[in-house]
């Protein structure tokens, strides 16, 4: 299995180039802690702190947004029509080249 | 002022499970949570999912994970400050520390532990510069009294259970009720998403979405608020302002205690104890770091259960404690129960 690459704009705006394996099971909530890029990720993954919301910046067509997703995006801050939960992204070929930004810390 | 052996600050599954280790040390425990139940994020934000990695139990949910834990420390007689935060520490000459509360209630306690996972949960403020101002004068996070809303005009904001269920149960005690959501879309349960539809048909709620509280108006107290709806803007009168935006977790207070501190977490000593930089002071599950460090419940099981034992060291320095095994040693309460695995009969069969 390959790794792809991701790009991820923190919030000091610096770019980190980061290589994710696709086999590991693992979300873009999980890479940017593994990375420890400042992603709290408080709720562990469950779509229900918004704590891991990003933007995603590139053209990289995603897996559609699921109605847990929705509903806490539609109560958090920041929110942009580009704006995503980084734990609902789980890592596959398709990410390869996906640019995103990490949203304010809330 | 409430006297116990260990002071543990997080209620969550590693607080519940210190209190069974240090109960089998024969230590007392008591527990304080902002939260006004149990379990910590287990119960406030997860308590129907599934948990996997709970080491024997294949499948549990957080809820009745939660559950088994208070059952299991239950004979150890375990003290409950709910609904508080800990806020100050002091250290006393006796070597103590007294932990007060944002309430006022006072704890004294040779050891500490804070198992505060990611810190107390505190309301979701919506980001409006003046907001700050009006809490206390309009502005609540909580709905704490719903007397307090009598003949009250209030506008509520938010889109989940609790903006439904309020905004349903105010209607027969507020003057007018306005329910914003950002969306058109509540999560909620189905119940209350239809009650809210009947009752905003019938007038009773003015439900305006998708909207948002942009800004508040009032001299020293809040008498209207601005509401966006797309570009439009909109001035509702109202008494009160209640934003229901759901918790987050902030470390709060407790960054303040002197800990050493690092990625927002408190430093400890694993190789030894999970001791903090203070002496006495131990923290464990989420809220700690080092070097490896998972934040995991059943990290938080481990390292609670080596707390203990340090912790019994440090308040009986001249005992030599050998470790038991409850299979061997059973189990025996604070509250007189004894429980222990049955023994073997020794009878001839003929």
């Amino acid at each position: 299995m390959e790794d792809v690459t991701i790009h991820i704009k923190d919030r000091e705006g610096t770019l980190h180039t980061v290589e994710a394996p696709t086999d590991m099971a693992m979300n873009l909530m999980e890479v940017c802690k593994a990375y420890e890029l400042p992603v709290e990720g408080t709720c562990g993954g469950m779509a229900m702190c918004a704590s891991c919301q990003c933007y995603v910046l590139s053209e990289t067509e995603l897996p559609e947004i699921q109605e847990e997703e929705e509903a806490m995006l539609s109560e958090a801050f920041y929110v942009k029509n580009n704006s995503r939960l980084g734990c609902q992204i789980p890592v596959t070929k398709e990410l390869h080249g996906l640019k995103i930004e990490l949203a304010p810390e809330y | 002022m409430i006297k116990t052996d260990l002071l543990i600050i997080g209620a969550g599954p590693t607080g519940l499970f210190t209190v069974f280790e240090a109960g089998l040390l024969k230590l007392k425990c008591h527990l304080i949570d902002a939260l006004p139940q149990p379990g910590g994020q287990c119960s406030e934000l997860y308590p129907k999912k599934p948990i996997y990695d709970i080491p024997g139990f294949p499948e549990i949910l957080a809820g009745d994970l939660t559950k088994n834990l208070l059952e299991q420390g239950k004979q150890f007689e375990p003290g409950f400050t709910l609904g508080e935060r800990a806020e100050t520490i002091e250290k006393q000459d006796d070597g103590t520390f007294i932990v007060t509360t944002n309430k006022g209630t006072q704890h004294q306690a040779p050891i500490v532990a804070i198992a505060g996972g990611l810190g107390s949960f505190e309301p979701r403020k919506p980001l409006i510069d003046n907001i700050t101002q009006y809490e206390e004068n309009g502005v609540e996070y909580f709905i704490k009294n719903p007397e307090h809303y009598r003949g009250k005009k209030v506008v509520i904001a938010g889109g989940g259970d609790s903006a439904l269920d309020w905004s349903i149960f105010l209607t027969d005690i507020a003057s007018q009720v306005t329910l914003v959501h950002r969306r058109n879309e509540f999560r909620g349960a189905l119940d209350s998403v239809e009650k809210v539809r009947e009752l905003t048909q019938i007038g009773k709620i003015n439900l305006i979405t998708p909207a948002e509280v942009t800004d508040i108006l009032g001299t020293h107290k809040v008498e209207a608020v601005v509401l966006a709806k797309g570009e439009e803007k909109q001035v509702i009168e109202t008494d009160h302002f209640i934003p229901l935006f759901g918790l987050s977790p902030k470390l709060g207070p407790i960054a303040n205690w002197g800990l050493e501190i690092e990625k927002n977490a408190i430093k400890v000593d694993n190789a030894l104890d999970y001791q903090t930089n203070i002496p006495g002071i131990f923290a464990i599950g989420d809220v700690n770091t080092y070097p490896g460090k998972l934040k995991l419940i059943l990290c938080g099981f481990h390292e609670a259960t080596l707390m203990c034992q340090a912790a019994y060291k440090i308040l009986n320095p001249n005992k030599k404690y050998v470790l038991k095994y409850t299979t061997v040693s059973g189990i025996n309460g604070f509250d007189g129960t004894r429980k222990q695995a049955p023994k073997p009969v020794v009878q001839a069969i003929n």
